[in-house]
């Protein structure tokens, strides 16, 4: 029987569910009667409502029920009960994906949408674009155009908002509705100019002119709605950016007025948009600010957590621009919504004295308990960057951070953590011992991989230059005996460094590599058996070379010449400096701690820049025969910005030679550029052999040009060289619309900037984690020592930094930062000179009147080594 | 400050949900197919949200990267979810729509029982408010006056209805009383 609303039902108490013990096969039984004549509204109503509810609860309909069911519902338009058949318009859009053929609802939905009664209208039109393909949209586009503009606003909105849904689809069809959307724009009704607007930026977006057409005009006519307005926000500070528009640009006034709107919404959303341009100043912060202070004071929670939010953004950078709001601030740290008082620390953390950090450090640790993962890592986030401003507050905040750590949590917290830690021991060198023991004493008991490789790696890198190494093998070996292979491997790796490092540990730790050629996994027994002969030759080169220092080159390179090896055996055995090497060494530095909102799409593996650009110059017949890529430079623009054609650079370093690829783009749109080359005239005894042009550079389609250059062989210390470059190329004049070339062209050409080639194009950055093995490795055959004075430079650090970018070297062991305070500073450059030989660099700096410079350069070739000292003299 | 600018998109509602005082679901719509696909993901999510707001009555909460806004009446829970970057206060205007509404069609009834009693009212009344992730009305009368129970024939049922659970209410808390 079918269960129905009775006065039993209601009487038989609140608590009960009258869906609660729905039958998805009792239900469709019901629905037979939906063939009943006349039709009984309520009953049938009450039959939809449980089918819709089924399906919201995620019962799984099959195709056939769920068909069956379908079009029993299809009967019920013959009934005129309003609810029913709103019913009907949601059991449509509910189904339209798992019942078969819904196709056949087509004609009476498009009845419902251009009849008389309202009410209808604007639902029926959702419902059927819910239903409609790209061919039967062109069958009703004559509807969908007359209800865009249609004077009933739910009508119009409902056509507008179901265009918008079917943009990704038929952007075709929906392209032809813009002037129909621009009618609907002006609409009084402020939900039709927000969906109108909305649905024109879409269509448009990718033309920014016409984007900026689009704001100017809706900014000047002022919109009533303020959603509206907030889109106008988004839109502008977009255009703001990607046309990198000053802050003077009208776009910016428009933005900045909307801080006297009085909604609150767009209030709050040109604050936030202020706030999130890049390199804005405190000045033009501080109208935002003055606004999220006022909002700090809210009685809506949402309010003041906005505000709290968006102003723990500013201090991030700017944290003098929010000291203001420290009293209001100072307010909420006891809110009853934690997130706020969370917002508010952390902020105040950043913006307020080193003397109120304990007060609030308490204060957070009486509540952290209560908080999500998401607001820890926003705590840990704080400290992590109060430790870098007030590096003597690490202990205390090393304190915090290990109870945190003891705490449960998920993986990004405590992720977070650890960084956080490592972070902090590589800032202080005196706060290593305690954060090394926090460390080791979460890896006793941590469920995540990763972090436990990465504190293993850390212990190996770190443990064995402390003054008692000895305390830290325990921790490691035990993770030999307990975990999964990966930490097993990665606890060998560890142990090895210890070994290699300290004399005096070595009997025990070729024991302990014993045990662990024993083995159960393949990559654990490997890497046992590979350090237990190294570490057994007692030789510090090899220590340096296979355990302190790691590979230094591409992967994906080390496996395509693996593989071409492979391809062509020869009797030679395979040449590692024929490998390309890494492009982006593996950071020293802090690593960023993720945003808050961390997407979770797995990291990808992406090839890095240079393999992309080795296979590119590979499939080009002339440069085959180059050998391996060594280095790509950044591109060098050598055109104004703004110019009839842009150029830019970028350098290729090969053993002998160097190409040189110019990216051309025409910015004429009444031109086509043919036969494009770029002609190069060097200083020096370099030798242009080759020019491969461009065929053809149509309007604003990039292409590219290519010089093959050889190094001059007998000198080889000529390093650098300018070239003067003119770009040469036949011109065609053509139909600016339809791009159609006049039959015949002209030579002409356009003069570049000078290209310089420096030193840098010769060096690769690698990173050596452990300078001193690699300084042994290298040796003193080839060193060689000068001193320079550098006049014209006022500090060290402008004086590292100016050496690093002149050598393009790789910095070592932290040493491009200089400690606060010190008149002297010893720097270590690593990198591999064109040709595959390590070049290390020690330069000691002293400051003095200027700063004096001793350089010592070391290297596995003596060429190298005058290389540089000629370039720094 | 990686978080960028929100892209400028209508598309302001991730997900809408209704739970009763236990957590479970009486209402729920997602609007992005990326945003939890599978149902498991969704009732996981719930419950997670659920278990970190019954408690406290904040207002505003920020889980799994989202914004979540939500509100409480007698023994229901009512939440709007939306991207990390979204204008917080769009969202609180879908919320508050949505509540204005219910109570309205409910009568101040909002709680558990009379919600279920006129679940065809709520679904079209949520179905007004957001269409695919666009926030298609925010201002309660207009809903009501989309929705449109006529005072002859709908509204009549509503009232009758609520003025029933009312009344079985009275009895109920007199019965206690006693």
């Amino acid at each position: 029987m079918i269960k129905k609303f009775d006065k039993k039902d209601e009487e038989s108490g609140s608590g009960s569910n009258p869906f609660q013990h729905l039958e998805k096969s009792a239900v469709l039984q019901e629905a037979r009667i939906f063939n009943e004549t006349p039709i009984n509204p309520r009953r049938c109503l009450h039959i939809l409502t449980k089918i819709i509810y089924l399906l919201n609860q995620g019962e799984h309909f099959g195709t056939t029920e769920a068909t069956e069911a379908f079009f029993a519902m299809t009967r019920l338009f013959q009934s005129n009960d309003q609810t029913l058949r709103r019913m009907c318009y949601l059991t449509i859009k509910e189904m339209a994906n798992i019942s078969e053929d819904v196709i056949i609802v087509t004609s009476s939905l498009t009845k419902d949408m251009t009849g008389k009664e309202d009410v209808y209208r604007g639902p029926a039109i959702r419902a059927l674009c819910r239903i409609t393909d790209t061919t039967m949209l062109q069958a009703i586009e004559r509807y969908m155009k007359q209800a865009i503009v249609d004077k009933v606003p739910s009508v119009s909105s409902s056509a507008l908002v179901s265009s918008l849904h079917m943009v990704k689809m038929s952007y075709d069809v929906v392209k032809r509705w813009v002037n129909e959307a621009q009618e609907a724009a002006s609409s009084d009704n402020i939900m039709v100019q927000y969906h109108a607007l909305g649905l024109l930026y879409h269509l448009r977006k990718n033309d920014r002119l016409a984007v900026s057409k689009m704001l100017n005009k809706f900014t000047k006519s002022g919109l009533k709605s303020p959603f509206a307005y907030c889109m106008l926000i988004r839109i502008a500070s977009k255009l703001l950016e990607e046309t990198e528009g000053g802050h003077d640009s009208p776009l910016f006034d428009f933005i900045e007025s909307c801080l006297r709107n009085k909604n609150e919404m767009v209030v709050y959303e040109a604050a936030s948009a202020i706030v999130h341009m890049p390199n804005c100043t405190a000045r033009e912060l501080a109208p935002a600010v003055s606004v999220l202070q006022l909002f700090c004071s809210s009685p809506k929670a949402a309010l003041r957590y906005a505000a709290v939010r968006t102003l723990n953004k500013v201090a991030m950078k700017h944290p003098s621009a929010v000291t203001a709001c420290n009293l209001d601030l100072e307010n909420l740290i006891t809110d009853s919504n934690r997130s706020i008082a969370t917002l508010a620390i952390t902020t105040l953390l950043k913006t307020g004295s080193e003397s109120s950090v304990d007060r609030l450090m308490k204060q957070i640790s009486s509540f952290v308990s209560e908080i999500s993962d998401e607001f820890k890592v926003v705590v840990v986030q704080a400290i992590s960057a109060l430790c870098q401003k007030y590096p003597r507050k690490h202990s205390v905040m090393m304190n915090f951070l290990s109870n945190m750590l003891r705490d449960d949590g998920g993986f990004e917290y405590k992720r977070a953590i650890v960084d956080c830690i490592i972070s902090i021991i590589e800032e202080n060198p005196e706060s290593k011992e305690t954060g090394l023991a926090h460390l080791c004493e979460f890896i006793e008991d941590c469920e995540h991989t990763v972090l436990a490789t990465k504190i293993l790696h850390l212990l190996g890198k770190e443990g064995p230059r402390t003054p008692s190494p000895s305390k830290y093998i325990r921790f490691i070996f035990n993770r030999v005996v307990l975990e999964s292979e990966a930490v097993r491997a990665a606890a060998v790796s560890a142990l090895a460094k210890f070994g290699a490092q300290n004399d005096d540990l070595l009997p025990s730790v070729l024991v302990l590599m014993q045990r662990c050629m024993m083995d159960s996994d393949d990559e654990v027994r490997d890497r046992a058996t590979f350090y237990m002969n190294v570490l057994q030759q007692k030789q510090k080169a090899l220590n340096a070379a296979y355990i302190f220092n790691g590979l230094s080159v591409s992967i994906p390179g080390l496996e395509k010449s693996l593989h071409q090896y492979t391809l062509e055996p020869s009797e030679k055995p395979f040449d590692m400096k024929t490998v390309p090497l890494a492009t982006t060494p593996i950071t020293e530095q802090k690593t960023e701690i993720a945003p808050v909102a961390t997407s979770k799409l797995p990291e990808k593996l992406a090839p890095s820049r240079q393999d992309i650009y080795q296979e590119q110059l590979a499939s080009i017949p002339e440069f085959q025969g180059l050998g391996p890529l060594f280095k790509s430079s950044e591109p060098v623009q050598l055109t104004e910005a703004e110019t009839e054609y842009v150029v830019r650079c970028i350098k290729h370093t090969f053993t002998r030679h160097m190409v040189f690829q110019f990216d051309c783009t025409n910015t004429l749109n009444d031109q086509l550029l043919q036969k494009v080359v770029v002609q190069m005239e060097p200083s020096e005894a370099y030798e242009v052999l080759h020019y491969i042009p461009a065929p053809s550079l149509p309007y604003s389609q990039p292409g590219s040009c290519y010089s093959l250059v050889r190094l001059p062989d007998d000198d080889p210390t000529a390093v650098s060289c300018t070239f003067s470059c003119t770009m040469k190329y036949l011109v065609r004049d053509c139909d600016p619309n339809t791009g159609e070339p006049d039959d015949d062209g002209y030579d002409d050409e356009y003069v570049l900037e000078d290209l310089e080639v420096t030193v840098a194009d010769h060096i690769q950055k690698v990173l050596k984690p452990n300078f001193s093995a690699a300084w042994e490795e290298v040796g003193d055959d080839f060193e060689k020592e000068e001193t320079f004075a550098l006049a014209s430079v006022r500090t060290l650090d402008e004086a590292v930094g100016n050496i690093i970018s002149f050598l393009g070297m790789q910095p070592c062991e932290r040493s491009d930062k200089v400690p606060e305070n010190k008149n002297s500073h010893v720097l270590f450059l690593a990198g591999v000179f064109r040709g595959g030989n390590d070049v290390l660099v020690r330069a000691r700096l002293a400051l003095g009147d200027g700063v004096t410079m001793q350089v010592t350069v070391r290297s596995g070739d003596e060429t190298a080594v005058d290389v540089i000292l000629a370039s720094v003299g | 400050m990686d978080e960028a600018h929100p892209e400028p998109s209508l598309y302001t509602v991730k997900a809408v949900f209704i739970l009763d005082n236990d957590g479970n679901r009486l209402l729920s719509k997602y609007y992005d197919p990326e945003l939890y696909p599978s149902m498991k993901e969704q009732k996981n999510f719930e419950r997670n949200v659920f278990n970190k707001t019954h408690k406290a009555d904040n207002e505003i909460a920020f889980l799994e990267g989202m914004t979540i806004v939500y509100k409480s009446s007698i023994d229901l829970f009512f939440y709007v979810v939306g991207s990390a970057q979204e204008n917080e206060l769009m969202l609180m205007s879908v919320l508050n729509c949505l509540f204005d509404s219910l109570s309205q069609i409910l009568r101040k009834n909002v709680e558990r029982r009379c919600l279920l009693d006129n679940m065809d009212g709520v679904f079209l009344v949520v179905d007004e408010i957001i269409d695919g992730g666009v926030i298609l009305e925010s201002d309660p009368q207009q809903v009501l006056q989309k929705v449109n129970y006529r005072v002859t024939d709908q509204s009549d049922r509503f009232t009758c209805q609520s003025s029933l659970i009312c009344s079985s209410q009275v009895i109920q808390s007199l019965s206690a009383a006693l």
